[in-house]
């Protein structure tokens, strides 16, 4: 009998994430290539109707207190025994802040090979050909496992959502491994601070990377984010040196932003920080490095040095 | 308490990355490689976690470029304790599932408290060191922290999810943690402080044997194709920003001065 692709259901706050549906279309298409069935994995607690939305073959559900809310022990204790248990052909896991707490140990607890930061994902004849984007996005990698099965790790965002959204039989089992003795204790979720200039919200966003240089740079930005009424955004390396607040953060583990215009100064555009912006009307970049990946997403691009550019700038719309 | 660091160097990203001859890898050779950006941050976020509680911390990295004493001087100049590096056969750009298991291997014995490594880096392509070095182990992982507390037994660590949200998770120890930023920027350790480590520290040397390897065989590696490219504006930070300054104009955004 053919084997079966699993698809771990993400989701959080009682809302699917889109890589499920993602990871499910995908995984359809695979099945028809392999054989097998897409079969996803939900694991939570009093979250049955969330399995009714999920487009596979079928949907494993596994209800239990201990899965009110992710918990990468739970999650990789009951993942490596359904693998163990069922041998896929396939496992596939978001490579998301959920998937990388458990692709990786996966991994190494069921002995299966690890495929990560996957965008691209093809039956060629019969075998998984996997693509990964690594170096920043500045590479892509064809590979194969060296055996029949693995994990793959599937970047959000690389796969159509539609094809993976529907209905399937859901199938309650008992939990395959016990959830009594963890070490891992969720204490509660953390919503993001108020108080601070909402950035999804802006028309326009003055958004600097690293080029900015340091942190006395950051009030240049600030003049020019004054002189035409908008905020100052960034990528997570200026958020994570103390530049800015969190709040100012675009990307994977920032927010999405969707202004008329982003402005991005000295921005490489690393896949994560592309995620939260590349819906912007009018992007434009200036980067000194002419090669840099922001500028595959700009509409109009520069590679002057922004520290002279943006008090220039400023003075032109100060007038 | 018992902390230790596991670090990885990688090629720079502002280089140019060239693909070898078989078309299959990098040209490794052509490479500057530097420390793990993520593992800077594990080194901070163990040193504040020293600083907060005591204890001692070590650093510990696979020794792939044969460059590895300098990131290992410079983390004792911020504040690390000891410095141990595993050597052997190890290539530039040896995959994860090796340096997972060789660092879990060599550490087992230091029975560490507490495992702190940056969350990913830009080669993890079959997948991050951390999680696995905690399966090795047997013990609990968390990733995509920013911030570690330990107490008692214990670490209260803060986990990011998208869109600014954090879960709070607290677990017993002994765990590895996934650091995606510290949660006060990596201080800097003086030229002059580093080399002075360079010429009294002693790094313990570790040799490793054969590691699992990736499971996975590259066949084609590739810079990918971009769909569409910026319309290029050329010209002095004057002359750009006058277009940018038009743009705006035309789209409404601002009064045309």
């Amino acid at each position: 009998m053919a084997k079966d692709i699993l698809i771990l259901a993400e989701h959080l706050n009682g809302k699917l994430a889109d890589i499920t549906f993602e990871m499910v279309g995908k995984a359809k298409e695979l099945a028809a290539g392999f054989g097998g069935k897409a079969v996803a994995v939900l694991l939570g607690n009093g979250v049955k109707s969330l399995a009714e939305s999920i487009g596979a073959d079928s949907v494993l559900y596994v209800d239990d207190a201990a899965l009110a809310q992710f918990n990468p022990e739970a999650y990789g204790r009951l993942l490596a025994a359904l693998i163990q248990e069922r041998n896929p052909r396939v496992v596939m896991i978001g490579n998301t802040s959920i998937g990388m707490d458990l692709a990786a140990g996966l991994s190494v607890m069921t002995d299966l090979p690890l495929i990560a930061y996957v965008n691209g994902l093809a039956a060629d004849g019969g075998t998984l050909a996997a693509t990964s984007q690594i170096y920043g996005g500045k590479i892509q990698a064809e590979a194969l496992p060296d055996g029949e099965a693995c994990i793959v790790a599937c970047l959000a965002g690389a796969f159509p959502a539609d094809t993976g959204k529907g209905s399937a039989p859901v199938e309650q089992i008992a939990s395959p491994a016990p959830l009594d003795d963890l070490k891992v204790n969720f204490v509660k979720l953390i919503e993001p601070e108020g108080g601070d200039v909402d950035i999804t919200q802006q028309p326009i966003l003055v958004s600097i990377g690293r080029g900015i240089g340091g942190q006395e740079n950051i009030e240049l930005a600030q003049e020019l984010a004054d002189a035409l009424g908008c905020a100052v955004s960034s990528s997570r390396p200026i958020t994570d040196a103390g530049w800015l607040p969190k709040t100012r953060q675009v990307g994977k583990s920032g927010l999405t932003v969707t202004p008329k215009v982003y402005l991005a100064f000295g921005i490489s555009g690393a896949p994560e920080h592309l995620e939260g912006m590349r819906g912007a009307e009018t992007i434009v970049a200036v980067n000194t490095d002419s090669k840099a990946p922001i500028f595959d997403v700009a509409h109009y691009g520069a590679t002057c040095d922004m520290l002279d550019l943006l008090p220039a700038l400023t003075e032109k719309i100060k007038g | 308490m018992n902390i230790v660091v596991s670090i990885k160097q990688i090629p720079n990203l502002t280089d140019e990355l060239e693909i070898n001859a078989e078309g299959t890898g990098l040209d490794h050779d052509a490479l500057q490689y530097v420390l793990n950006e993520f593992d800077e941050h594990a080194i901070e976020e163990a040193v504040l976690a020293k600083e907060a509680t005591g204890g001692t911390v070590t650093v510990i990295g696979v020794d792939t470029t044969g460059e590895l004493d300098g990131a290992l001087h410079t983390a004792l100049a911020k504040g690390a304790d000891s410095a141990v590096k595993i050597t052997g056969d190890f290539p530039r750009g040896t995959d994860s599932h090796t340096q997972a298991k060789l660092i879990a291997d060599a550490i087992r014995g230091m029975s560490p408290d507490i495992v702190l490594t940056g969350v990913q880096a830009a080669d993890d392509r079959d997948g991050q060191i951390g999680p696995m070095i905690a399966a090795h182990l047997g013990v609990p992982y968390v990733g995509v922290v920013t911030g570690v507390q330990v107490k008692e037994g214990k670490a209260v660590v803060h986990k990011e999810y998208a869109g600014g949200v954090m879960a709070e998770f607290e677990v017993a120890l002994p765990m590895v943690v996934g650091v995606q930023a510290a949660h006060q920027p990596p201080r800097y350790a003086p030229v002059s402080k580093i080399r002075q480590i360079a010429k009294t520290a002693k790094i313990d040397e570790v040799t490793g044997g054969a590691g699992p390897r990736a499971g996975s065989t590259v066949r084609r590696m590739f810079k990918p194709e971009s769909a569409g490219h910026a319309e290029m504006w050329e010209g002095s930070p004057e002359e750009v920003a006058d277009k940018i300054a038009t743009l705006l104009a035309e789209k409404g955004l601002v009064k045309r001065g």
